[in-house]
């Protein structure tokens, strides 16, 4: 053949890779930013479908704990919200059959489950804690919450707030945590109630809990969350 | 496997010149594709590594490094992770697109390096480090090169591997028991990536080594005059 039809050639094979081009939708800002939450999305999407509601996260033995004055104290903003134990109550709205405040004795007088798990956070970092509490769903079995419903909110006594998809919220390692190392929670580490959720990223596992809301639709996802990050994060 | 060659005249001097079509469609799509996802994914893996640049307890927590945040991709911890959590399913993607069409078209024959290309390699680093003399091309890549692209495919295998222990430890906690638990999950990734950093760049380096016909291949799949084919005499036309 002559050379300008082997150039012909060539230059149709330059163009077939084109598409590569449109990676730099990326480099303009206004498409970047609903890309990458797009990709977030799908990312989150692909989570929940690879979480088992019956798999449960390793449960390690007491000798693997991470010493307690170890365990990281992670607060956003104070370590103390100054919560007042004695007129505590957690205020629940929502889907729920019998809405209203409930006392940490009503809590403590549901089953108790005590697990060694671990917490990873999403800066990089994990711990291996020893975590008492009531399973979410006992709670939510005791409240009436609809079980059609889709999401669990949480508030917290220093303005955090949480979320968690129906499927993790009963997960049988998702407790109402109130103890630590078979001590009541300290302050720092969420007294009186904080979310354990080993199934989770750390910054799920919300602190001074004050209202719990069960809904059919997410008005808030967290505090992390509603900044950009991963909105499931299921580990 | 036989490589598809055409014969063409040059249009200045009326030489002919051969060349071989060397790299299909799929491998150099997924080539430059991954070339995009592997540049983000190493920008924003140290985004979100300043997060914690330790591979060890928090509590008391010894840094490794300080990375530059100019040399990271994404702004912050979030910014970083949504780039991750995004390029990783195109790199994923395009990685098993890649192996998948090597696989079935046979074509892995060019880039695997096997027991009979193991002679070979001394001689080609000789070459390149030591001066020594050239060894003949007697195909499309030496056996130096298959044994570089070959690390390379497997180095990204790795890189998914550990990168999934990480992302999922609980659902994907089998993954973590051959590479050594959670824990080392993150170093390995960590490593892997510098492994794959100094792969680029020692590929870098050879491609201005070897200059346009061989860059150009990779964009149009074809090569002029390549050694390892036994050019037709042209003293006779």
């Amino acid at each position: 053949m002559d050379e300008s039809k082997f150039k012909r050639i060539k230059r149709r094979e330059l163009l077939k890779l084109t598409p590569v081009v449109a990676f730099g939708a990326f480099a303009i800002p206004n498409l970047r930013t609903p890309l990458l939450k797009a990709g977030l999305g799908f990312s989150d999407w692909a989570s929940a479908k690879l979480f088992r509601p019956g798999h449960l996260a390793v449960e390690f033995p007491d000798a693997e704990l991470t010493p307690f004055e170890k365990f990281p104290i992670n607060g956003y903003d104070v370590d103390d919200p100054g919560v007042i134990f004695e007129n505590w109550t957690l205020t629940v709205t929502g889907a729920v059959q019998k809405p209203g405040d409930y006392t940490l004795a009503q809590i403590q007088a549901l089953p108790r489950k005590r697990q060694n798990t671990r917490h990873v956070c999403v800066e990089g970092w994990d711990v291996i804690g020893r975590f008492g509490g009531t399973p979410l769903y006992e709670f939510l079995k005791l409240v009436g919450a609809d079980p059609t419903a889709k999401f669990i909110s949480v508030q917290c006594a220093d303005d955090y707030y949480e979320s968690l998809d129906m499927a993790t919220a009963i997960h049988p390692q998702t407790l109402l945590c109130y103890e630590m190392y078979d001590q009541p929670l300290t302050r720092e580490h969420g007294a009186p109630v904080r979310l354990t959720v080993p199934t989770k990223i750390g910054y799920k596992h919300a602190k001074y809990l004050t209202d719990l809301k069960v809904s059919h639709v997410l008005e808030r996802g967290g505090y992390w969350e509603d900044q950009g990050y991963s909105s499931f994060y299921g580990l | 496997m036989q490589a598809e060659v055409v014969e063409f005249e040059a249009a200045k001097t009326g030489e002919l010149a051969q060349a071989v079509y060397e790299h299909p469609w799929v491998v150099r799509f997924t080539h430059w594709v991954n070339a995009v996802a592997l540049f983000v994914l190493v920008g924003s893996g140290l985004q979100i590594f300043r997060a914690f640049p330790s591979f060890g307890a928090k509590i008391p927590e010894k840094d490794l490094l300080n990375w530059p945040k100019s040399f990271a991709l994404g702004g912050w911890l979030a910014g970083g992770l949504q780039w991750h959590l995004t390029f990783m399913w195109i790199y994923i993607a395009t990685g098993l697109f890649y192996i998948g069409y090597q696989t079935f078209s046979g074509h892995y024959r060019q880039v695997l390096v096997v027991p009979s290309d193991v002679r070979g390699v001394w001689p080609m680093i000789k070459h390149y480090f030591f001066f020594g003399a050239k060894p003949p091309d007697t195909q499309a890549y030496n056996p130096l090169q298959k044994l570089a692209y070959t690390s390379a495919i497997v180095l990204g295998v790795l890189s998914v591997w550990t990168g999934l222990v990480i992302w999922k430890p609980v659902q994907f906690a089998w993954l973590a028991w051959p590479i050594g638990g959670f824990q080392l999950a993150r170093l390995w990734h960590f490593l892997v990536m510098w492994a794959i950093v100094l792969f680029v760049v020692g590929h870098l380096v050879m491609v201005v080594l070897h200059g346009w016909n061989n860059f150009m291949s990779m964009l149009t799949g074809w090569k002029k005059d390549p050694e390892y084919i036994s050019v037709s005499p042209r003293s006779e036309t």
